[in-house]
């Protein structure tokens, strides 16, 4: 277990060096920070003596040096836009991001196993069909369509005049088509309540809650699909396999196979899957971020970028690449819970 | 129990019939947050809307782009380099203290030493104390825009920022980079104080109650101010009511928000011109006037203000807009293909030549569709173009190089005077005046360049708006650059919220004087 850890310690360390490496390389392509420091009217001089203070004219290995030794010491620079270390900057901005996450994961974990599962057990109901059809329709849409829509139905509303308004049954089926708005469509909301640190929650107010809702359906809506038609995919395996076979000889009680038995087997790839996956909503929500105003790392992430602010592009790069050894480490872990017989590489 | 003060709260106010008695709050959305409190630490829009929501200048510019008296109540010149101001008396900062001439001249020392202020004041050789109420700023030369750059003297409290901070820095320091106590406190005149702020995520104002100007309309009590960077995303949230009051308001949803019952759009023309350059160092036949010209006459400024605009811009021959000084209205858009094939042919390039264009993509509305539409212009008077659109980021260092054949720019006059657009965009390239400095074309004429330096002694308005008008007539014979057109702007707000009349080019909107109708 120790000598599995300190492996992947590690090998964080290896992906944090190596992703420092190619994104200091890249910094040049990434725009001049200066632009967006000092205002159109500024001469070369101010810029030049500027650029000098801030150590932009060293050569690439002096400032990477430079850059890599205060790193050792857990200082990974200063934001040029924020004036503050890109760490702490990052920390104040990972709390929304991770609400976000865990938002999106818990739709999606309550809606994909039991239509999962249903759709297995099932699979020529109507209702599965439609479920199947429906999945399809939602892997190709892409989040900021889905946003966008979002948005207009229940923030903005919608009044629809497809029917002749003056029947009974046509005002109703408007009246039904139509949305009234009033969702929040941007930003956290003024209602936080602080925990700790820098970590301010949306999950303890109503006015917070109803702020996460929009923008963790349009994130779930991506990861939704996939993990419905992985869950049933995986489901209709298992339910070939000898063991439920002989459990329904048996003459165990089907609610026992399934849920038991069959769901057991069912979510090993799942977790696997899922692991990777939450990784990748951390750290790639900035679509969804940018179209909510949800000031998390994502937003902080794209705006980092048009602004060339390049120690937080570095910091935040670094981060998410911890992110992902952390969620594979963690992954590795559950499933040896899950599954005695898998050993763990470096286990002996 | 606190609903039940508000609500006694709601009846008193009804029944005194007075709805000032109730908090009235703004909530906003604009495109970009204060960077910093320090008002000298970066010129741009975003400091220059949160420098007139906290601070006042000693003038500053009406609607019509007229002077209006605000710490300054009266000037005179009293000789040719030196003008004299008369301040207001019992003006009081945030923090108390009350506004004299030495926290003027502490101010003007300043901006004197800040990077991007210090060009607006370069002209100003010092300023003088006469006693507590009265100074004057003395320029070395006759300077004809002192009250242009009073516009940008926002005085500071100077008690307030004097001393040294908890880790020892001066509390005066301009830091660019990294914190100073100016970046994080804030003590001004001006009608809001800051009472939260969260970099990227909200700013917070309350109403100033010591403020001044009595006689004010403005009865907004507290601001929220909430960056929303993503277009779409700004226009919902006005839509959806989630906020009062917008800016900028996207092109493409103009109409929406026409259509809307419950908001209100203002429009206006701007000032901000976009322009290409023809580069004459990198393309010989760049140097032959004959082809610049047909290059003027190729390209149709009507039909992109029209067709990739959508009518939201105003159509330009000239740099400076209408209102300005120097605005020659002889000047018209020369859109004539036949013209431009012909001067080519004289030329002898009938056959054209091929040549290279570098655009921004999400600097200026429209920027990479207006370029494509100018590549596809060329092309009709056989100059091929082989066009590159670029991220502003990676776009401007490759503008300080000059690395392609046209280029292309908008510029803002800071001083919001003709002599800025040529000092910066068609003088002779010299690094060390700092003129062309943006002169990617490196256009050159000695001529006109000695007409612009007499333009910044002359103090007769008349004799100058006239050497403006020949400069700007000269440049367009000479077809120095390619004008295009000024971007219009647009504000947008829930009705009830007047912005109109608060609301100006130059993109300031005086919010201390909004007024909220329930």
């Amino acid at each position: 277990m120790i000598a599995f850890l300190v492996q992947r310690i590690s090998h964080a360390l290896l992906v944090m060096f190596v992703i420092s490496l190619i994104s200091f390389a890249i910094q040049d392509s990434l725009g001049d920070p200066l632009r967006e420091m000092v205002g159109q009217s500024v001469s070369q001089e101010e810029r030049d003596a500027l650029r000098e203070e801030l150590g932009l004219n060293d050569p690439f290995l002096v400032q990477y040096w430079r850059f890599a030794t205060h790193a050792l010491q857990g200082d990974l620079g200063d934001s040029y836009f924020y004036k503050e270390p890109a760490l702490s900057v990052i920390s104040q901005h990972l709390p929304a991001t991770l609400e976000l996450v865990i938002c999106a994961a818990l739709i999606i974990i309550l809606l994909s196993i039991p239509i999962g599962v249903y759709a297995a057990i099932k699979p020529r109901s109507p209702l599965s069909k439609a479920f199947m059809g429906v999945s399809i329709v939602g892997i190709s849409i892409p989040v900021f369509l889905t946003a966008i829509v979002l948005i207009q139905l229940f923030s903005i509303g919608v009044t629809v005049h497809w029917f002749p308004q003056e029947t009974g049954w046509g005002a109703w089926l408007n009246d039904f088509f139509s949305t009234d708005g009033g969702m929040p469509s941007y930003g956290r909301g003024e209602s936080l309540v602080h925990l700790f640190g820098s970590w301010d929650t949306n999950f303890l107010t109503l006015n917070g809650l109803n702020h996460l809702i929009l923008p963790a359906i349009s994130l779930a809506s991506i990861m939704l699909p996939l993990f419905i038609r992985l869950i049933r995919a995986e489901m209709l395996e298992v339910l070939q396999s000898d063991y439920i076979r002989f459990a329904r000889a048996k003459g165990l009680p089907m609610g026992r196979v399934y849920f038991l038995h069959a769901l057991k087997n069912t979510m090993l790839p799942v977790i696997t899957v899922g692991g990777v996956q939450i990784g990748t909503m951390v750290a790639y929500t900035i679509l969804t971020e940018t179209v909510f105003q949800w000031p998390g790392m994502g937003l902080m992430f794209l705006e980092a970028i048009t602004r060339s602010d390049i120690p937080l592009i570095v910091a935040y790069l670094m981060v998410v690449g911890v992110i992902f050894v952390v969620t594979n480490t963690l992954v590795d872990l559950i499933y040896g819970l899950v599954n005695p017989t898998v050993k763990l590489t470096g286990k002996k | 129990m606190k609903k039940t003060l508000t609500a006694l709260a709601a009846g008193a106010a009804l029944t005194l019939g007075s709805l000032t008695a109730q908090a009235t709050t703004l909530r906003m959305a604009y495109d970009s947050d204060p960077v910093t409190l320090d008002i000298q630490e970066q010129l741009s829009g975003a400091t220059l809307q949160l420098s007139h929501m906290t601070f006042d200048p000693l003038v500053r510019w009406t609607k019509d782009l007229q002077f209006e008296p605000r710490l300054a109540e009266s000037w005179e010149r009293i000789d040719e380099n030196t003008m004299r101001f008369k301040l207001r008396q019992g003006v009081h900062f945030h923090s108390g203290n009350t506004l004299t001439a030495t926290d003027v001249a502490w101010t003007f020392e300043r901006l004197k030493n800040s990077p991007d202020f210090k060009a607006i004041f370069a002209p100003f050789s010092g300023i003088k104390v006469i006693d507590d109420y009265t100074f004057e700023l003395i320029t070395a030369e006759p300077y004809p825009l002192v009250l242009n750059a009073a516009t940008y003297l926002f005085p500071m409290d100077h008690a307030f920022y004097s001393g040294k901070d908890e880790s020892g820095h001066p509390k005066s320091e301009i830091v660019k980079h990294g914190n100073s106590y100016a970046s994080t406190h804030l003590s001004g005149t001006g009608p809001y104080t800051v009472t939260e702020r969260q970099q990227g995520v909200r700013v917070e104002f309350q109403r100033f109650d010591d403020y001044w100007d009595k006689s004010s309309p403005g009865n907004v009590d507290k601001i929220i101010l909430t960056p929303i960077k993503e277009n779409a995303t700004r226009v919902s949230a006005l839509l959806s009511g989630g906020v009062d009051y917008i800016a900028p308001v996207p092109p493409t949803d103009l109409e929406r928000i026409r259509r809307d019952d419950n908001s209100e759009l203002v429009t206006m023309s701007g000032t901000r011109i976009i322009m290409m350059q023809m580069n004459q160092q990198r393309v010989e036949a760049f140097k032959d006037r004959r082809v610049r010209q047909a290059i003027a006459y190729a390209v149709n400024q009507e039909g992109i203000a029209a067709k990739i605009m959508k009518g939201f811009a105003t159509p330009a021959a000239q740099l400076s807009p209408e209102g300005y000084l120097g605005h020659n209205p002889d000047l018209k858009p020369r859109y004539d293909l036949e013209k431009a094939k012909a001067l080519m042919a004289e030329a002898g390039y009938a056959d054209g030549f091929t040549i290279t264009m570098m655009a921004p993509n999400n600097r200026y509305v429209n920027d990479a569709k207006i370029a494509q539409a100018v590549a596809a212009m060329l092309a009709r008077i056989n100059i091929k173009v082989d066009l590159k659109t670029l991220p502003k980021a990676q776009y401007w260092p490759e503008f300080d190089n000059r690395s392609a054949d046209i280029m292309m720019i908008g510029w803002h006059s800071d001083t919001e005077d003709s002599t800025n657009f040529y000092e910066f965009l068609t003088m002779c390239p010299d690094t060390a005046t700092g003129s062309g400095q943006y002169n990617s074309g490196q256009y050159c004429n000695p001529d006109i360049d000695r007409e612009v330096r007499a333009t910044n002694t002359e103090t007769d308005v008349d004799k100058r708006a006239a050497m403006l008008k020949d400069i700007e007539q000269k440049l367009y014979d000479d077809a120095a650059f390619i004008p295009l057109h000024w971007q219009d702007l647009a504000w947008a707000s829930r009705k009830g919220v007047e912005i109109e009349p608060v609301i100006n080019v130059m993109n300031f909107p005086y919010l201390g004087d909004l007024v909220i109708k329930e």
